[in-house]
């Protein structure tokens, strides 16, 4: 069944054009990475999918239009835009207190439960906190919400390496089980690919590539071709080449992997260096460093 | 607010929604209300500086009040009633004028706030509409600051009454003149009629605030303001008439003239409850158009917010 269904998914602001026609689905119990350059349409298609912004095209959530049913469609959707949106003058206990009596599907019991694994005390307003406790907050929030979509925008955007890892780990361990669906940006694409069960590159407002990660895996190869044989790989025509080290590594898009595994050593590729190559050089030299 | 009402759902749902909705007992309007109250603690604060000022000031006039109280017994019994009874109405008149400020730079900042510090993200991230949101915020101004100011009045006086009850009998004046001239239920009862009137009747003025702060990205203040004196100046120039400023003070002030039938003397105090005049207050068309007036600000403010985002 379909969590998500957009059609010619369109958003533009005055003459800058956002989502230039999205047509994906993505199904129950799947956990999709978008990824995409800064300005690349990402956080519009979450919004759109959120109901926070206004769209032309057909979109789809849980059933719902999420412009015109927002309220209803949050009882089943949560999500975290990033770090900074819990409200600084609140306490601990009033954002407990607030959700519960609000939100219909919200366990108080398993949000504590949550929160006395960290150190957060329920007197502290958030303003004391610091940006990975806050993290800790609103995940221990969100994930106490029994909701079937889930969508982070940058949850982890400028927490240190080990909130990050923390954060994934129990997003992972504590709240996906597979009947949840998640949806998740990130510039940091090597945290979250173990993570993914599906992966979609968007650039300009349109899909440049939505693939499970077994396609991806089957799909594409890269090889650390051993110097004697870089003609003999060149000629298999590779998406993309790079240096490393003196050695050339070359990204294959559908070759089979044993004729490459004669070339040198054959591995599947990183996320990030599938965007970099598909992005293009250009963009992937601008791009690299925010991956 | 604490109704079952509340746990209503907002629109039609499938039965056995409205089953599962009603055993989780979600009380998006009274909640939403407790979020105000806990952001925005001027709310309360404000009106309790005021009143604390107010007893200070009582308490330093104590002193001699036993003299000027003797010389006000040889007054005629109107201008001893008005001179005992002046200082709790100025009590009453400053804390109206208090929840009035109070209540109209918080709906300045009710839906811009949430924009400027992005927690209108956290906010819609909730099952709470962009209704429930908005009648929250207007119920302040409307429900809340009205009952705060009565409640906090009513303590005000009673504090004043037994302040100079006690200086008076230490001073050998029996404290029964000022319960004479003063009965305390009676004037509770006008203020809490007054409060109600002023509230309704500044109805379109909270939901005007509501729509410019959900509306401007800054200088809200300016933008709820100079609009309508940049009309009064066109006008007055363009056609030497006032009718705009006319219709602002009508709004301001035009309670008063409708709610209450103030004596001959133009004096404005109440002595009589026959001077509430409520009949001629609900019947006056002022009210009603004000009232829809401001529901159409408030469904406006309430369509506006569907779109907002922070800034």
């Amino acid at each position: 069944m379909p969590c998500i269904e957009a059609r010619g998914l369109r958003k533009a602001f005055g003459t800058t054009i956002a989502l230039d026609g999205l047509d994906f689905r993505v199904d129950e119990g799947h956990i999709l990475g978008l990824i995409g350059p800064n300005g690349a349409g990402k956080t519009t298609a979450l919004n759109a999918i959120l109901g926070l912004t206004h769209y032309q095209g057909e979109l789809q959530v849980l059933g719902r239009d999420p412009w015109t049913e927002r309220d209803q469609l949050m009882r089943d959707v949560c999500f975290i835009a990033d770090v900074a949106v819990l409200p600084r003058w609140m306490r601990v206990s009033q954002a407990l207190d607030y959700v519960a009596g609000v939100h219909p599907r919200f366990d108080r019991a398993k949000a504590e439960g949550f929160l006395a694994k960290t150190i957060i005390k329920r007197a502290s307003k958030i303003r004391e906190l610091s940006k990975g406790m806050v993290a800790q907050l609103h995940l221990a929030l969100v994930m106490a919400i029994d909701a079937r979509l889930l969508v982070l925008d940058e949850p982890t955007l400028g927490l240190d390496i080990l909130y990050r890892k923390q954060f994934y780990d129990s997003l992972l361990n504590d709240y996906f089980d597979r009947t949840r669906t998640i949806v998740v940006t990130t510039h940091q694409v090597e945290e979250v690919q173990h993570i993914l069960t599906d992966v979609m590159f968007v650039n300009h407002g349109r899909i440049v590539l939505d693939c499970s990660m077994e396609q991806f895996e089957s799909r594409y190869l890269e090889v650390m071709v051993h110097p004697q044989h870089v003609a003999e790989a060149r000629a298999l025509k590779p998406i993309h080449e790079r240096q490393v080290f003196g050695r050339s590594i070359l990204l294959f898009d559908h070759v089979d992997r044993q004729q490459l595994a004669a070339l040198g050593d054959v591995r599947t590729p990183s996320i990030a260096d599938l965007f970099v190559a598909v992005m293009g050089d250009h963009a992937g030299a601008a791009q690299g460093a925010a991956i | 607010m604490n109704t079952p009402s509340d746990a209503v759902p907002e629109s039609p749902l499938a039965p056995q929604e409205i089953a599962r909705v009603a055993t989780m007992q979600t009380r998006p309007l009274y909640w939403s209300i407790r979020r105000e109250l806990w952001e925005n603690r001027s709310i309360y604060i404000a009106p309790l500086i005021v009143a604390a000022v107010q007893v200070i000031g009582l308490a330093i006039s104590t002193i001699g009040m036993a003299e000027r109280r003797r010389a006000v017994l040889l007054l005629d019994p109107a201008q001893q009633r008005a001179a005992i009874e002046m200082p709790y109405d100025i009590a009453a008149i400053m804390m109206i004028f208090t929840v009035f400020i109070v209540g109209a730079f918080y709906c300045l900042d009710a839906l811009h706030g949430e924009r400027r510090d992005r927690t209108i993200l956290f906010w819609k991230s909730l099952p709470v509409s962009d209704l429930t949101t908005v009648l929250s915020k207007a119920i302040i101004p409307l429900v809340i600051l009205p009952l705060l100011a009565f409640a906090i009045t009513v303590c005000v006086q009673l504090i004043m009454v037994l302040m100079s009850s006690a200086n008076l009998l230490m001073h050998g004046v029996s404290p029964a003149t000022t319960w004479a001239h003063f009965p305390l239920f009676q004037n509770w009862l006008v203020l809490l009629y007054g409060l109600v009137a002023i509230a309704l009747w500044h109805a379109p003025i909270y939901g005007w605030l509501l729509l410019v702060s959900g509306w401007a990205r800054r200088a809200i203040f300016l933008w709820a303001v100079l609009p309508f004196i940049a009309i009064e100046i066109l006008e007055k120039i363009a056609f030497n008439t006032s009718y705009l400023a006319a219709l602002m003070s009508h709004r301001l002030f035009g309670w008063a003239a409708e709610a209450f039938a103030f004596g001959p003397n133009g004096r404005p105090s109440i002595e009589s409850l026959t001077q509430l005049t409520p009949g001629r207050y609900l019947s006056t068309p002022g009210l009603w158009i004000g009232l829809a007036v401001a529901a159409v600000l408030l469904a406006a403010a309430v369509r506006l917010r569907r779109y907002r985002e922070p800034i």
